[in-house]
């Protein structure tokens, strides 16, 4: 059996569990039951992913006699596949594994237990799908399987709401891709992958490819400004859901835009970059500013999905310029930290949300103002959290910050550009990513201060009390993949090296070969960065010091109230809290970005009264894009309905018009 | 046999910071001193001021959990692992490809994030407004960092700090535009990330001016004395990293053997010495900014940074 139809298979018993979940019921067996069997299929998956790209198993490919009668159906697991294949794996199994005890909490686990695993195998197919009908096919199911989980809790407030948003974005964005594979497949009207990778096309047709894929793929993985619905629909769902669909869907709406841009449209001219590099970079900033301001957690954690979408498509972007102008190494550079950097945040933001979900189960509260000195309660869950905030902060020696370093080795090699306008357009966007790593850090201070530290804001968070442990497990599994990825970065750019071969045409040195198991992305004299030996550096220091301070100095310790200036306080509120950490940055940057603005009300002079502060944010883009388009369509809407009330006279003689109005233009066109 | 002398000469560089850092600290507490016409202390007063601190027991808040206590030392080994890998009177050590400039960058970001978190513990409101300025700062002062970094990479071809160095002491590189505009952002970045005037009062008893030391309130005996070094560490690193970028004469190249290094240690000291005086001199000379106006100066680093990268691609020779 090849990997390919292996993979399929897992993929079918994913879809068949979905109407065995439907059989089974309200069984108590089934929620184990299908979990722990999505959990296995996703594990073999993971290792269908690894056999190829370590090389174990061939690239194979697969016609099925499914669909559409003259095409059939193309599924095929080369490189690329595979490192998704990886990605989805793991993060599925993991979301799987987290399910086990996450899911028992679950009221009604009939809106959850037969979609879930329909989803990830719908996941899965978009991934090995080697034509245009397939892979759209499988993009639509995967689209409304998930459209279904964000409404498995229908009734909460604003589900219903993001459920709508995310289900319009949803076809905007499949017409989208309608329409690029529609071009990609040209006159000639063949779409399987192979006969678009061989056929050639204008420099003109390529970027239009690219707009459409960016509209398309974008909405999904949500670039700015088709992110709006990514913060509503995220956070909805439930957490394993959120994990799923913030770690791992997003990672395959961009491997539909890498399969597009980087194979089957084929060469792309330098001027088509530049958008890309500028749409990631806002992108990020704009994300992370709103993760920034966002009271709820989930929902900060899903804006930090679109900074860290940013960061990715800002690398791609990096890469189609590098390879537009034959700098294959560079661009094996940019491409490398683009993926290991879908690989890492696959890996951090599942374990956050999970967080976020032992979070909410413990205290039934998303708010940040109403948590507080989880650390105490919840001690696993908060060093896990811990790791997960470290982690997507880019702070060394884990994995976050290896990707964003490579990335930042590659804006470095843009003097070698021989284009002016990418050489100001790089490093500009360089200064942005910059930005956007710096407020990241500040972010997950916020959502981890606020939320696991301090004392607790609400009754609720001073009763929580610690998870299951399949929940832990799960997370603490993610936890390890971030430090071991962060101190053996080599380890998975010499597994991806073969998806950068395939995409552009080089790959970086071979990372097993160095000294010390050292990253040296182009030359040792250049730059190199060894997370092993910062980790042990670290780790030596911090307990040596601990160690000689205890044993030479005092170790006595004492316990007694806050110092605080000489006036504690009892009362929870006087600490900071989530809108009060954000204000120095709202205030810097907020004003124009996010139209923050402040109103306070103080009582008349001589009355006892509290001073009241309100923050007003606006969405520019709900505002500036979105309310135009929705009032401009419901202004036609209303003309349109008096067409629901005529005589059937006047319904006839509308018919008659058109026809003849049709007639006519077909007339001229001859 | 290499290796070992290699490891001992990197060994000898980890001690020597250590060593150094607090007098640093002494050295512009006392100019500070004699600017104001005072006699000050001496400047061996920090290290006094620590082994008292280290004897002390530790009073902690009743619901401070156990990242509060571990948070000093992990403060203080990423900030000394970072100085480490700044070349002092020798480049070419054994450990310094272990990391480059946006390591260490991101090193200290690690050391910043764990103080900030540790503000945030005790549940206390100056906690917070520490960690919630910090961060505020650090989120504007790091990409300006950042972009210093990235121009002075650019002109040397390379972000390790050895081989930066190393090019700056040839003499090829001339004045140049580019390097000015990058060390004026540095130097605004070392003085916001070192909390000193006008970013931040590092002798501040108003509460409501501080910021590093809201932060550390609630910090007492071994753990401050942990923190107060790894301040110290800071502004030693920063004075040793513009030294070494843009005034690097003096500086043990990697062929001069053991008999170069006293001269090279002496240079180093004479480097450190001025960075001192000058911080001191400085900081009598201007007034403490409000909290609101840092941004702009910490933009114009930004911006700075940024006019010395793109300048950069206008003219290699800039």
């Amino acid at each position: 059996m090849t990997a390919v139809e292996f993979a399929l298979l897992c993929a079918a018993a994913l879809l068949a569990l979905g109407p065995v979940a439907i059989l089974l019921g309200r069984r108590a067996v089934a929620t184990p039951l299908i979990y722990a069997s999505s959990a296995v299929l996703c594990l073999a998956l993971t290792g269908a992913g690894v056999a190829v790209l370590a090389g174990m198993a061939g690239v194979s490919g697969r016609v099925l006699p499914i669909g559409l009668p003259w095409l059939g159906a193309h599924w095929r697991l080369d490189a690329l596949a595979a490192f998704f294949l990886l990605v989805v794996g793991f993060g599925s199994a993991a979301a799987s594994v987290y399910a086990l005890g996450y899911g028992r909490h679950e009221h009604e686990p009939l809106r959850v237990l037969p979609f879930y695993p329909a989803f990830l195998g719908a996941m899965v197919l978009v991934v090995l799908a080697h034509d245009a009908f397939s892979f759209l096919a499988s993009w639509e199911v995967m689209s409304l399987l998930s459209w279904a989980l964000v409404m498995a809790h229908h009734r909460a407030e604003g589900t219903r709401h993001a459920g709508y948003v995310y289900l319009l974005m949803a076809g905007f964005g499949t017409m989208a891709l309608l329409l690029a594979f529609g071009l990609l497949a040209g006159s000639g009207g063949d779409y399987a992958f192979d006969a678009m990778r061989a056929s050639d096309r204008s420099p003109a047709m390529a970027a239009a490819i690219l707009a459409l894929m960016l509209l398309g793929a974008g909405s999904k993985a949500g670039l700015v400004p088709l992110h709006v619905w990514l913060p509503l629909a995220h956070p909805a769902a439930p957490s394993h859901v959120s994990a799923l669909m913030s770690g791992v869907m997003t990672k395959v709406a961009l491997y539909g835009l890498i399969r597009v841009v980087f194979d089957l449209v084929g060469p792309l001219a330098w001027w088509a970059s530049p958008a890309v590099i500028v749409l990631g970079a806002l992108t990020a900033v704009l994300g992370i500013l709103s993760a920034l301001v966002a009271s709820d957690i989930k929902r900060a954690l899903a804006y930090s999905t679109i900074e860290n979408i940013g960061v990715i498509v800002a690398a791609l972007g990096l890469a189609l310029a590098f390879r537009a102008n034959g700098m294959t190494a560079t661009a094996a550079l940019a491409f490398s930290a683009a993926l290991f950097h879908i690989f890492n945040h696959a890996a951090f933001k599942s374990l956050l949300f999970m967080g976020a979900g032992n979070v909410l189960t413990a205290t039934g509260q998303r708010e940040l103002d109403a948590l507080g000195g989880l650390i105490h309660r919840m001690p696993v869950t908060a060093a896990l959290m811990l790791v997960g905030a470290m982690a997507i902060s880019a702070l060394p020696p884990l994995n976050g910050f290896a990707s964003e370093w490579l990335l930042f080795q590659s804006v470095l090699k843009s003097p070698e550009l021989p284009q002016a306008g990418l050489q100001i357009i790089v490093p500009a966007a360089g200064a942005m990513l910059a930005l956007a790593a710096a407020l990241a850090a500040s972010a997950f201070v916020r959502i981890y201060g606020v939320g696991f530290l301090g004392r607790p804001r609400s009754e609720a968070a001073q009763k929580a009390v610690e998870v299951d442990r399949f929940s832990l497990a799960a997370m603490a599994a993610l936890a390890l993949i971030c430090v071991l990825a962060g101190v053996f970065p080599g380890v998975v750019l010499d597994l991806l090296a073969p998806a950068s071969e395939a995409m552009v045409a080089a790959r970086l040195p071979v990372q097993a070969d160095q000294a010390w198991l050292t990253l040296v992305p182009i030359a040792e004299t250049r730059s190199t960065y060894n997370g092993l030996l910062v980790l042990v550096f670290i780790a030596f220091s911090a307990s040596g010091s601990a160690w000689l301070v205890h044993r030479l100095a005092s170790r006595k310790l004492r316990r007694g109230p806050a110092w605080d200036c000489g006036f504690p306080s009892d009362i929870a509120n006087t600490q900071y809290g989530a809108g009060s950490f954000a204000q120095p940055l709202r205030r810097v940057l907020g004003t124009v970005l996010l139209r923050a603005r402040e109103e306070i009300t103080m009582p008349p002079p001589g009355d006892g009264g509290p001073a009241r502060l309100r923050v007003h944010l606006r969405d520019l883009f709900w505002d500036g894009i979105y309310q135009p388009i929705s009032t401009v369509i419901n202004a036609v809407a209303t003309q349109a309905n008096r067409l629901q009330f005529l005589t059937i006279r006047r319904y006839l003689s509308l018919v008659v018009g058109s026809l003849v109005s049709l007639l006519l233009v077909l007339t001229i066109w001859n | 046999m290499e290796l070992i002398a290699n490891l001992l000469v990197q060994g000898a560089q980890m001690a020597l910071v250590v060593a150094l850092a607090p007098a640093l600290m002494g050295l512009v507490r006392k100019v500070k001193a004699r600017m104001l016409r005072r006699r000050g202390a001496s400047i061996f007063q920090p290290y006094r001021d620590i082994l008292r601190l280290m004897r002390k027991e530790v009073v902690l808040a009743e619901n401070a959990s156990w990242l509060f206590r571990v948070v000093p030392y992990m403060v203080f080994a990423a900030t000394w692992v970072a100085a480490a890998l700044v070349p002092t009177f020798a480049v070419g050590l054994q450990f310094n490809w272990t990391a480059d400039l946006i390591a260490i960058v991101a090193l200290l970001g690690s050391a910043r994030f764990f103080l900030a978190l540790a503000g945030m513990d005790v549940g206390t409101a100056f906690g917070g407004i520490g960690a919630s300025r910090e961060m505020m700062i650090a989120s504007m002062a790091e990409p300006a960092m950042l972009l210093a970094v990235f121009s002075v990479s650019l002109v040397a071809g390379s972000t390790q700090l050895s081989t930066v160095a190393a090019y700056m002491a040839t003499e090829d590189v001339g004045l140049r535009v580019s390097l000015g505009l990058a060390l004026v952002a540095l130097v605004i970045v070392a003085l916001a990330e070192n909390a000193r005037i006008p970013v931040d009062n590092p002798t501040t008893h108003l509460e409501l001016t501080m910021v590093h030391e809201a932060m550390v309130l609630e910090y007492s005996g071994r753990h401050l004395a942990m923190i107060e070094i790894a301040a110290a560490l800071k502004l030693l690193l920063y004075i040793s990293l513009i030294g070494c970028i843009f005034v690097p004469w003096g500086i043990a190249g990697e062929a001069a053997g053991v008999m170069s290094y006293p001269l090279a240690l002496g240079f180093y000291l004479g480097k450190l010495a001025v960075g001192g005086v000058a911080l001191g001199v400085f900081e009598v000379s201007i007034a403490k900014m409000r909290v609101f106006r840092v941004p702009d100066f910490l933009g114009a680093a930004l911006m700075l940074g940024l006019l010395g990268t793109l300048l950069l691609f206008v003219s290699r020779s800039l």
